[in-house]
């Protein structure tokens, strides 16, 4: 049974308070989205969730670790999924999959059956570039599902999805969810899932 | 699922996918890696065009210029270290990752050194041979070039790792990697020059040694430090 | 005692003990200086190789010392401010680097109008510690371009001083480099195993030009660190007390 809390979370940008004495626990089969308007720092707090930042008050746990303190075990722990892919466009997507395997647990036994449930597996031998940029979601979709990850960092993992994507996302969540992992989304599109989901809301 | 140390790639796997991975990539443009290296061609042969022909004169001052031409060219590669990674997001990956950001940090200098200054090396003795410089001065040139640039590429990567994502990071990046690389400047060019002139050369080499040790050390863990302050 | 550290990190309180203490450095900095440049100039006697030419050194000396002394200062605070994360520490390392560069830039100077009637050249080369000068200006500049480059403070604060630390270790490195590389500098003065190399009563006014010009650094630095807390604190309660003092609270 694996949580993520936070507490007393307080962040500053130059002049602007973007959030003030957030809380959250987060258990293992649980979701929690950051709602909020354009601008209003969900992705600044994910990433403060993720490590990337620190915030100016109170701290990340995970299993009541300041991640801090773990930050190579926590990243062991979690995957990233942002506005930009995060892969090399001159490689192939199964090249761009394998390097990944260098940094972290991947497992690759499964690459085929995911890529074909998630329609890209016709598309392992161009550049990455080439791909459409819903194409390329789901790559980054098949880089979650293939690490050994519990805890999913999404920030706003619907955009350039067609309707077949967006539903392939929730699917592809809710057996995450299933299997006992958790996730932290930042979005703006509500949803529906049979599973424990807190909400967050940034002003 | 719950939460368990997965069997995670070792540190030796981190090192070699990222420098495999970015030798790879030089390899598929080879612009990135000819670019520095016909750079470093063109440079050389401003000197004697510039000065003139006269042989003694090339000879006494061939070894600075080599040197001299060899930073700069190393530099122009410099920038691009860390743009391409934090432009499609490979660099947040890599920010990430269960692997050890220094370990990562020390991977890409590597594959920049392989990619820039392995190439360098591997011309200096045709530029070397067109400024009459004496063939014994050879294997103490190619030995102080090589020290010298994988310190720069260690050296490059801290000021690379400060200015990803900057405007005009490019000029910033010079000022900040040509006062720090003069030691090598002078230690690599002097020693070249004393050995042309079949002098003693042993310091210069320790020192370049000594120093290609320190950076190999202490850069990734800058370098390290200055990524995770660049992409807050 | 950590009380009163703890007291001088915070800003206000800084703001108001700097304010009180810039008087007195001043002061006591002006008369160093003064008696320094009276002693130096009238009271030592010419030096028997250099005539008069040598009264330079009442001013570059100070200089070169401060200049290195300020990048200490700067590297030193800008790794607290690193480390420790105190604000405080990273507004001082940014107020001393101008101060340092000019230091520097006031040591280059007066090396090269000292060395004219020695050398015959304005610039000579083949002195080290002239040459090492001009690189560590390079690095102050190196460090205020790279601050300028970088809207956000906080990320300025510390990408400038990862910066600085990495030029502190390297300072030593170039300084053994460039004595290497050449020497024809006239060794040090001060510092040297069977004690100074020059007379007591060239001695003193010199020693008193170096701590005089270390107080009106510490003038200087405070000056510039007033202001730059003032800038970053733009926003807070006590500085619209300061600005404002009728708004009621």
């Amino acid at each position: 049974m694996a949580e993520l809390s936070g507490q007393a979370l307080t962040l500053l940008r130059g002049d602007r308070c973007l959030f003030q004495g957030l809380e959250f626990a987060l258990k293992s089969g649980e979701l929690l989205t950051v709602e909020g308007p354009n601008g209003s720092g969900k992705t600044t707090m994910l990433r403060a969730i993720a490590g990337l930042i620190d915030p100016d008050e109170g701290m990340v746990r995970w299993n009541n670790t300041n991640v801090k303190h773990i930050r190579q075990a926590f990243h062991a722990n979690l995957v990233w999924m942002a506005h930009r892919p995060g892969f090399k466009g001159d490689l192939t997507l199964i090249e761009n999959l394998r390097f990944e395997s260098g940094l972290r647990t991947m497992t690759m036994s499964v690459a085929e059956h995911q890529l074909v449930r998630l329609g890209v597996a016709t598309l392992t031998d161009i550049p990455f570039r080439a791909l459409s940029a819903g194409q390329q979601r789901r790559v980054a979709l098949a880089r979650l599902i293939l690490a050994d990850a519990p805890l999913w960092l999404m920030d706003e993992p619907f955009t350039n999805l067609d309707a077949a994507g967006q539903d392939l996302v929730i699917e592809v969540l809710q057996e995450h969810l299933r299997d006992g992992g958790m996730c932290v989304m930042a979005t703006h599109r509500r949803f529906e899932l049979d599973a424990p989901a807190h909400r967050i809301r940034l002003p | 699922m719950s939460d368990r140390d997965p069997k995670l790639p070792g540190l030796l796997d981190g090192l070699v996918s990222v420098i495999r991975r970015d030798v790879y990539l030089a390899w598929r443009r080879p612009g990135d890696v000819l670019n520095p290296l016909f750079f470093f061609a063109i440079v050389s042969t401003l000197f004697p065009l510039a000065v003139g022909p006269d042989a003694d004169q090339l000879a006494l001052n061939g070894p600075g210029v080599l040197w001299v031409a060899a930073l700069l060219a190393a530099l122009l590669s410099l920038n691009s270290l860390f743009l391409n990674d934090y432009e499609d997001g490979t660099l947040e990956q890599l920010l990430l990752s269960p692997q050890p950001l220094p370990l990562l940090a020390l991977a890409k200098a590597i594959a920049h050194w392989l990619v820039s200054g392995l190439p360098l090396v591997l011309v200096s003795p045709l530029v070397a041979m067109s400024f009459q410089m004496p063939a014994r001065s050879t294997a103490v040139m190619m030995l102080t070039l090589t020290l010298g640039t994988v310190s720069l590429s260690l050296l490059g990567s801290i000021a690379a790792g400060l200015t990803v994502g900057l405007n005009r990071g490019n000029a910033l990046l010079s000022l900040l990697v040509l006062p720090l690389a003069m030691p090598v400047l002078i230690f690599g060019a002097r020693t070249v020059s004393l050995a042309a002139a079949g002098d003693v050369t042993s310091a210069g080499v320790y020192f370049l040694g000594a120093y290609c040790m320190l950076t190999l050390t202490l850069a990734p863990f800058a370098t390290a430090a200055a990524l995770r302050i660049s992409n807050e | 005692m950590w009380t009163f550290l703890h007291k001088l990190s915070s800003p206000p309180h800084f703001y108001d003990l700097a304010a009180k203490m810039i008087p007195w450095f001043a002061a006591a900095s002006l008369l160093l200086i003064g008696y320094g440049t009276v002693a130096g100039l009238f009271f030592a006697p010419p030096d028997y190789q250099q005539k008069d030419a040598f009264r330079i050194i009442y001013v570059h000396v100070p200089a070169a010392y401060l200049s290195m002394m300020a990048y200490v200062v700067m590297a030193v605070s800008a790794g607290i401010g690193l480390i420790w994360r105190m604000k405080l520490a990273h507004a001082v390392a940014a107020g001393a680097a101008p101060v340092g560069a000019w230091f520097t830039f006031l040591a280059l100077a007066t090396g090269s109008i000292w060395g004219r009637p020695m050398w015959g050249t304005w610039w000579e080369w083949g002195d080290p510690r002239l040459t090492s000068e001009l690189i560590l200006l390079f690095l102050y500049f190196g460090y205020m371009a790279l601050r300028a480059a970088i809207d956000d403070t906080a990320r300025a604060d510390r990408a400038s001083a990862v910066l600085a630390l990495v030029g502190a270790v390297n300072v030593p490195i170039i300084h053994f480099s460039v004595e290497w590389w050449s020497s024809l500098h006239q060794g040090p003065t001060l510092v040297r195993a069977g004690g100074p190399a020059i007379e007591p009563v060239m001695l003193w006014p010199l020693l008193a030009m170096i701590l005089g010009f270390m107080l009106l650094f510490a003038a200087l630095l405070l000056g510039r660190v007033r202001t730059e807390v003032l800038f970053r604190e733009r926003r807070s309660r006590w500085v619209r007390k300061l600005v404002y003092p009728e708004e009621p609270a």
